[in-house]
């Protein structure tokens, strides 16, 4: 990718984007999902999430972008924590205002893109740094179109998403999220959606946003990917980290036996 | 014979591959079968119901006009003059200002109950169910009727500090004029269905449009107006212009507060010369004319809102009729189809070139 689209995504130097969840619980009604779940994401790392289906994977995802709110625990990106502010002994529960100003700093990708049908794929780029961030639409329009053409559809600035491939609306989505220059950004199951001829462009893509050193914390089922992008693997069952490691650690010598009867199905 | 020829390629392209033939239907093997398919007489499909139905109809409808022309109680006459007569026009001016102002504000403040309704204050949700409870079930006329005599109830409006000082006075009678009372009788229960509309509308929207929204941080309001409501209008626009319709014919119960909108005018007027028939027709002719106008309308806002639900908008019926003609007078002229019509149209001109040239042929053959 060239020099000057980079700049614009790059996080500035010493914002980092370190993730820390400490004892997070979170329940359905009377379905705990997330039982105790800590792990730290170092910035500019690569995390890739893996587990079974109903392992939780997806909940914890939510619950760093607080799209939903831990029973108890707490998630926090370079010692802000998500969802609260600290005074004196006493924590106060943000607004909501205030939690969709801390979300600007955390892009999430979804697993069915969830882009706004209405609105031109530059449209759902240039919308959140306009709305959110309160920046001018003409310095945003520029950087939209950079980011486009960094995903690859420069010429489909104008098309509606109906009008697009999954493959392609995905890389929209990881546009558009990129768009509020995020410290973390979160992917759930990016491919999950797509027929598997599309989802290598995607995966390139993200591989692509992982040199730029944002913190990505990715829950995905392609293995592949894990090997060879992932810093971090973890793996997740019954709503706890199982265990975690350097890809070659978790994926070739797993040391628990629900990590080895996981691996052994997907592969 | 034929002065139409068929481009090779395009030929090629529109039969099936020959070397099947269908069976000769006289058992002989021979010249009719190893003519190649394209060459071969295309008989049309009969429809002898659809015929005897079409001559059904058509009688039928003859009856109806020949009874319209004939029958001279119908007074054409007379409904001639007063369809444009000064009073009627200004009795439809007035239909069509109840109709504007009163949708405005059902609509404002339909949406404005809708979102109370789905809000998370139970205050709120309340509040938003029991307004639509009572506005529903009300009759229409009751309202009107209480709406006009809110004097009585309240002799003056003021407005000031709640239970506290007053800071201007007005005298309800003259605020609630004829006018005022219709708006609000018309509007005030048209918001109670309207809530419901927009509410159904909102609810259509996949939560993921509003989950996206809130993960990109885009403020709650922001999410409302431009992200959620502009996909729920596909489903609010059909619904909303029903009531739009049927609060124009509504608004002729308006008469019985005396108000001149059209209902009202024409009443007078064949109360005053007896015409009662041809002067109904003319306020049914002008109800007719603004429906119209309103479906138009409607055709053109739902295109816009289909933006992005639909992979290409259909065409407008001035673009049907424009493509139909430059593919008939192709058909006509032999010339090409101009590139401006889209290939589904143009592929008409096509088969009916083929078709003709497969006559001709079949009959020199």
């Amino acid at each position: 990718m060239s020099a000057p689209v980079t700049d614009t995504t790059t996080p500035a130097a010493g914002a980092a984007g370190l993730v820390e969840i400490h004892g997070v619980h979170k329940s359905f009604g009377t379905l705990e999902v997330l039982r105790g779940v800590s792990l730290t994401v170092r910035p500019g790392s690569v995390t890739v999430v893996l587990g079974p289906s109903g392992s939780g994977k997806s909940t914890l995802l939510r619950a760093i972008n607080h799209l939903e709110k831990v029973d108890q625990g707490f998630i926090s990106i370079d010692g802000e924590l998500v969802g609260y502010r600290r005074k004196g002994s006493t924590l106060r529960e943000l607004k909501e205002r205030e939690i969709l100003g801390q979300r600007t700093q955390i892009g999430f990708v979804f697993q069915s893109f969830n882009l706004f049908p209405h609105l031109t794929a530059l449209e759902n780029v240039v919308e959140a740094p306009v709305s959110a961030q309160r920046r001018r639409r003409e310095d945003v329009e520029p950087e939209a179109r950079e980011l486009l053409a960094r995903v690859g559809l420069a010429d489909k600035a104008d098309a509606r998403p109906r009008q697009l491939s999954g493959g392609q609306q995905q890389r929209v989505a990881i546009a558009r999220a990129l768009a509020l220059r995020p410290k973390v950004l979160l992917f759930d199951e990016p491919t999950s959606a797509l027929d598997p001829e599309l989802v290598g462009e995607v995966l390139e893509v993200i591989k692509d946003v992982a040199s730029t050193g944002t913190t990505l914390v990715v829950v995905t089922h392609e293995i592949g990917f894990a090997r060879e992008v992932a810093d971090t693997v973890v793996f997740m069952d019954e709503g706890v980290v199982v265990e975690q490691g350097t890809p070659a650690e978790v994926l070739d010598h797993p040391r628990h036996e629900r990590t080895r009867a996981f691996l052994q199905k997907v592969l | 014979m034929s002065t139409v020829s068929l481009p090779q390629d395009e030929s090629r392209q529109l039969a099936p591959p020959s070397g099947r033939h269908p069976a000769d239907p006289h058992g002989r093997p021979g010249v009719e079968d190893a003519l190649p398919l394209e060459s071969l007489r295309i008989v049309p499909a009969r429809h002898p119901g659809r015929w005897a139905a079409t001559a059904v109809v058509a009688v039928l409808l003859a009856m109806v006009v020949s009874s319209l022309v004939t029958n001279e109680r119908w007074e054409w006459d007379v409904v001639a003059t007063y369809l444009t007569w000064p009073s009627v026009l200004e009795g439809a001016w007035a239909t069509i200002r109840l109709t504007l102002v009163a949708s405005v504000v059902g609509f404002a403040l339909g949406t404005v109950l809708a979102l109370m309704r789905l809000s998370r204050s139970p205050l709120l949700q309340s509040v938003s169910w029991t307004y639509t409870w009572v506005f529903r079930s009300v009759p229409l006329l009751l309202q009107l009727l209480l709406w006009y005599n809110l004097a009585y109830l309240y002799p003056h409006l003021s407005l000031g500090i709640p239970f506290g000082p007053e800071l201007v006075w007005f005298d309800t009678l003259s605020v609630i004029d004829k006018f005022w009372a219709a708006i609000l009788g018309l509007g005030l229960s048209q918001a109670a269905y309207s809530a419901e509309i927009v509410r159904a509308g909102i609810l259509s929207v996949d939560q993921g449009q509003q989950e996206a929204a809130a993960s990109l941080g885009i403020p709650r309001r922001r999410q409302v107006s431009r992200i959620i409501l502009p996909q729920a209008m596909r489903s609010i626009i059909p619904t909303a212009v029903n009531e739009v319709i049927g609060l124009l014919k509504g608004t002729s119960i308006v008469y019985v507060l005396a108000y001149g909108e059209l209902f009202y005018i024409v009443s007078v007027i064949y109360g005053r010369n007896g015409r009662v028939v041809p002067l109904l027709i003319v306020a049914s002719i002008w109800y007719l004319v603004l429906t119209t106008l309103i479906t138009v309308v409607q055709y053109y806002v739902e295109r816009h809102y289909a933006k992005g639900a639909v992979r290409t908008l259909p065409p407008t019926p001035l673009q049907k009729a424009r493509w139909t003609v430059l593919v008939w007078a192709s058909r006509l002229s032999g010339r090409p189809v101009p590139p401006s019509v889209p290939p589904a149209y143009a592929a008409r001109a096509r088969v009916g070139v083929l078709t003709r040239t497969a006559r001709t042929a079949g009959g020199a053959a």
